[in-house]
């Protein structure tokens, strides 16, 4: 997995791209989180375009850092998925614990 | 492909992630040669990858000596994979349903979830040396194969 970083104003993209795997992609979202928090970056958007395949490692450490965010105050977003991606958000009901945006704007404005 | 011939692979793999990718490579391979369609092949290949990790980690616990044997066969009519671990075996019954609300929030427990959703027919026994044997079908659609008299997978994603 290959990942990205910018700020626009308080708001942290996370652009990830590659796959979201056991053993390897999942310990870098969490670190890319952990980083972002560290600098006090608590509304963070994690861009997936990029991502290929995200296994239930993947999706599991993604709801473990929009829990750890959520707790420190802020929020994590999702956006741009790709349709198998959000396939796997809908079977998993996930889709409905994370706010899903295709437009970056949208997704900035979102944290008011 | 003819309607009887069958493509087939055999692996005995140590129990590394890296490993998830060979197994990965093997599927793929078969898939192409039998000409199933991309859809298909990426769910098919996301339960394979979760039926791996379950028996890297959760069935063999990491230990490299303890192998993971991964039997691939791809027909005109179905892609059919089984993995054996070197685990203690295990009760998937006990695993919960990652989709109730009190269990959304869990960080782990989605792995069967997704061998579920994405394949056919999922089976669960002990295998010959104690461990996990999961034996997995998916049933081609149609539009991929040349076979008659084919089943309708309703299930399909």
């Amino acid at each position: 997995m290959k990942s990205q970083i910018r700020d626009r104003g308080e708001v942290r993209i996370v652009e990830l791209s590659g796959k979201i795997t056991i053993g390897s992609g999942d310990v870098k979202i969490r670190e890319l989180i952990d980083e972002s928090i560290a600098v006090g970056k608590k509304n963070i958007v994690l861009d997936l375009a990029g991502v290929s395949t995200i296994d239930s490692s993947g999706i599991g450490e993604m709801v473990a850092c929009y829990t750890t965010v959520t707790k420190k105050g802020g929020h994590l977003k999702l956006l741009r998925l790709s349709p198998k991606i959000n396939d796997i958000l809908q079977v998993t009901q996930l889709i409905t614990v994370f706010e899903v945006f295709d437009n970056e704007g949208e997704a900035v404005s979102s944290f008011g | 492909m003819n309607a009887t011939e069958a493509l087939s692979a055999h692996l005995v793999l140590a129990s590394r992630f890296e490993n998830i990718e060979v197994a990965e490579r093997a599927l793929h391979d078969l898939c192409a040669t039998a000409g199933c369609d991309g859809d298909q092949l990426y769910w098919v290949v996301t339960a394979l990858r979760e039926a791996m990790a379950n028996a890297v980690r959760h069935g063999n616990r990491l230990q490299p000596e303890r192998k993971v044997h991964v039997d691939l066969s791809v027909d005109s009519s179905a892609v059919t994979i089984r993995i054996d671990d070197e685990g203690e075996g295990f009760d998937p019954s006990r695993i919960p349903d990652p989709t109730v609300p009190e269990n959304l929030l869990r960080p782990s427990g989605r792995g069967i979830f997704y061998m579920q959703q994405f394949m056919n027919r999922v089976q669960f026994s002990r295998s010959s040396g104690g461990g996990t044997s999961v034996l997995m079908v998916k049933l081609l659609q149609p539009t991929t194969r040349s076979a008659e008299n084919e089943e309708p997978d309703s299930r399909s994603r």
